[in-house]
């Protein structure tokens, strides 16, 4: 196995297995730096993201996960660099421009309404109406579909409160809503953290089920054994630097915890 | 695709567990209320037989108008995790208004009354949903202000604007609100049509639904709610027509009843089945969630503080109505604290979220049936106070308990 490639020196051009010869990916960062205010969070981070891949996002606490993907997701501008979109130049600087290109945020809350039933949920913000009435019939049928598309088979029915649903399951019904929407790229955030043995597999089966559909995945997870079980593709980051990235096969867990903790491997894996 | 037949694979929870959730997740809706209701209505008959003649049964629906309509006012901002304790006020400033400016001395026509009244309880709930969401005030603080404000222009406008420190109702739409009645034929096709509208509209969602291939809740379950249905509209219906008057025969369904009914179907409507009231649920249940679907948060806030005054302002119609009148000492502060407990009492939760309007509609006859039942057994009017307490504090209970059983079994 060749040794993960460390891109400290950044080079313009790009990282990994998923080098100039290929198709565009789904979305490529190019030199992505974000500071907030004297602090510098992100340095130069190139990152490519490609379609019906996992990409696993690992680091420390600290070390720029969550604020690359807010960059991603449109929450923070980055103070420079750029993104492209199918080769293409963007600049999805808003929540909702990033929506717009398919970019779909679970964050570790998923933005749930346990009050309100799963059908409800997927479609809040989004309903289908006929003549200005909700058009129950239509979105739980839709919601269905979308369920046993992903392989979700432990909702006994749709028309559950989300508030009784186990972790598992509301992380799946968060996954399913931003499926619905016709995301191309997920990102989720620590998906499997507080989650029992079972539901873990079922999360883990689920971020598969979607890389298969043809759907990006970018998945932050500090449990390695998960991210060895889905990920395609590994990015690490340390202290603000996107230390190493490529094909998950070109990692095991020891060289993982080294470039997470000093951000340099001395291994040959 | 088999949602249904493949549930319990993995992680389905054992049923038993599922049906205690489903008993204190408040899946009951209104039965345990209306089992108290019954309670409460056969104590009270057995204590006095005059409780269920049909003179007081229909004085028991007009004290319990004010009720539900305030219940129904609070509502809105209970969805929400708000309160208005205004609105107690703000009824009066409506029907106040109502009343002066129909009074002979102006003679506006009824409907111009009505729509500047309500327009007013309106705006005046929009100004506190204004002041919460823009300075980020607590609702429970704001409408306390709010209270003392619109006492304290009410009192003025009764004692200074319109001269004798009253304004008496001497307009007929007005004082029919709660004094006028269906005659016995249109009682009869009211409690029938209600019926078949029902079961019509019920029946047809019914066969949309199985036509989808969606599963249908056992059709027993609705035949029986619409059997109690139209047994109850028939009770009602019997009761009203039966002459209640001493020296001339009053007959039929006092209109507060149909009108009632009617803001309470609307209300429900825009609720259940509109974007609307879903990101109102949406909002009490989860803020952020609902910020994050796109739903401007703070614009229903002020929509549902804007309700409020308006559906208060109703009931201020209706509340002058009974009276005759409206005078500085026709009402006090407790008036919204009865509006609350309606609205709690019949389920409605104070942590928002959950919450119908069919809720304050039992809860507000509740209340006038311990009301009205206490002063036929003559027990003191300071009693009254202490039972409305004790059953409020049970409905609050109740509520605090079915929520944290709910988070404890998750």
């Amino acid at each position: 196995m060749s040794e993960p490639v460390t891109s400290e020196s950044a080079a313009p051009s790009v990282t990994g297995s998923a080098a100039s010869g290929d198709p565009a990916p789904l979305l490529r960062l190019h030199a992505i730096s974000k500071s907030f205010g004297a602090v510098q969070a992100l340095r130069h981070v190139d990152l490519d993201i490609p379609a019906g891949q996992v990409t696993a996002l690992i680091g420390d606490n600290g070390a720029g996960k969550s604020t690359l993907i807010k960059v991603i997701a449109g929450i923070h501008e980055p103070t420079s660099g750029e993104q492209y979109w199918l080769g293409r130049r963007v600049d999805a600087h808003t929540p909702r421009a990033a929506a717009e290109l398919g970019i779909a945020t679970v964050y570790q809350d998923l933005a749930l309404c346990d009050n309100l039933d799963i059908v409800a949920n997927m479609y809040l913000g989004y309903e289908e109406t006929r003549r200005a009435v909700l058009n129950e019939v239509a979105m739980e049928v839709h919601t269905r579909q979308t369920l046993a598309d992903l392989s979700v088979s432990t909702i006994q029915s749709v028309r559950q409160l989300v508030g009784s649903l186990s972790g598992g399951q509301r992380q799946a019904i968060a996954v399913a809503r931003a499926v619905m929407r016709d995301a191309k790229l997920v990102i989720m955030d620590e998906p499997t953290a507080a989650l029992g043995v079972t539901q873990t597999k079922n999360v883990l089966d689920l971020i598969t089920t979607l890389a298969s559909r043809g759907i990006a995945v970018l998945v932050i997870s500090h449990n390695l054994n998960d991210v060895f079980a889905v990920a395609d593709r590994i990015a690490v980051m340390h202290l603000g630097t996107l230390v190493s990235s490529g094909p998950a096969a070109n990692y095991d867990t020891a060289s993982a915890v080294e470039l997470i903790t000093t951000g340099t491997t001395t291994r040959a894996a | 695709m088999s949602l249904d037949t493949s549930a319990l694979e993995t992680e389905a929870a054992p049923s038993s567990r599922q049906r205690l959730r489903a008993l204190v997740g408040g899946d009951l809706g209104l039965v345990p209320v209306l089992v108290a209701l019954v309670a409460l209505v056969i104590y009270f008959q057995v204590r006095n037989s005059v409780f269920l003649s049909a003179a007081n049964v229909t004085n028991l629906f007009i004290q319990a108008v004010i009720y539900v309509f305030l219940g129904m006012a609070e509502v809105w901002l209970l969805l929400l995790g708000e309160i208005d304790l205004s609105l107690g006020w703000v009824a009066g400033m409506a029907g106040s208004i109502a009343a002066i400016v129909t009074n002979v001395q102006y003679a506006w026509p009824w409907w111009a009354a009505f729509i500047v009244a309500l327009a007013v309880s309106a705006g005046i709930g929009a100004l506190w949903g204004l002041f919460v969401v823009r300075l980020r005030l607590p609702s429970f603080i704001v409408t306390l202000a709010g209270n003392f404000i619109v006492e304290g222009v009410l009192l003025y406008i009764l004692d200074h604007v319109f001269q004798g420190g009253g304004a008496p109702v001497q307009e007929k739409v007005l004082s029919d609100l709660t004094n006028g009645n269906l005659t016995p034929t249109w009682t009869w096709v009211f409690v029938v049509a209600t019926v078949v509208v029902s079961a019509v509209v019920a029946l047809s969602r019914e066969r949309a639904r199985r036509r989808a291939g969606l599963a249908n809740a056992p059709l027993y379950r609705l035949v029986v709610k619409l059997v109690a249905l139209a047994v109850f509209g028939v009770l009602l219906a019997l009761v009203f027509n039966a002459n209640r008057g001493s020296f001339i025969p009053i007959q039929g369904m006092p209109f507060a009843v149909p009108l009632v009914f009617g803001v309470m179907v609307l209300y429900s409507f825009v609720l259940a089945r509109t974007r609307f009231g879903r990101y109102l649920y949406a909002i009490g249940g989860n803020p952020e969630a609902a910020r994050r679907a796109g739903i401007p948060v703070d614009r229903y806030r002020v929509y549902a503080f804007l309700l409020g005054g308006l559906t208060a302002g109703i009931g201020g119609l209706f509340y002058v109505s009974r009276l005759g009148g409206y005078s500085s000492s026709s009402t006090d502060s407790t008036v919204v604290l009865y509006a609350v407990a309606a609205a709690v009492i019949g389920g409605t939760s104070l942590y928002g979220g959950r919450g119908k309007m069919t809720y304050p509609v039992v809860g507000g006859i509740i209340l006038a049936v311990i009301i009205n039942g206490l002063v036929l057994i003559q027990v003191s009017a300071t009693m009254e106070f202490v039972v409305t307490g004790v059953v409020l504090l049970a409905a609050v209970t109740v509520d605090s308990l079915a929520r944290r059983s709910q988070t404890l079994l998750k």
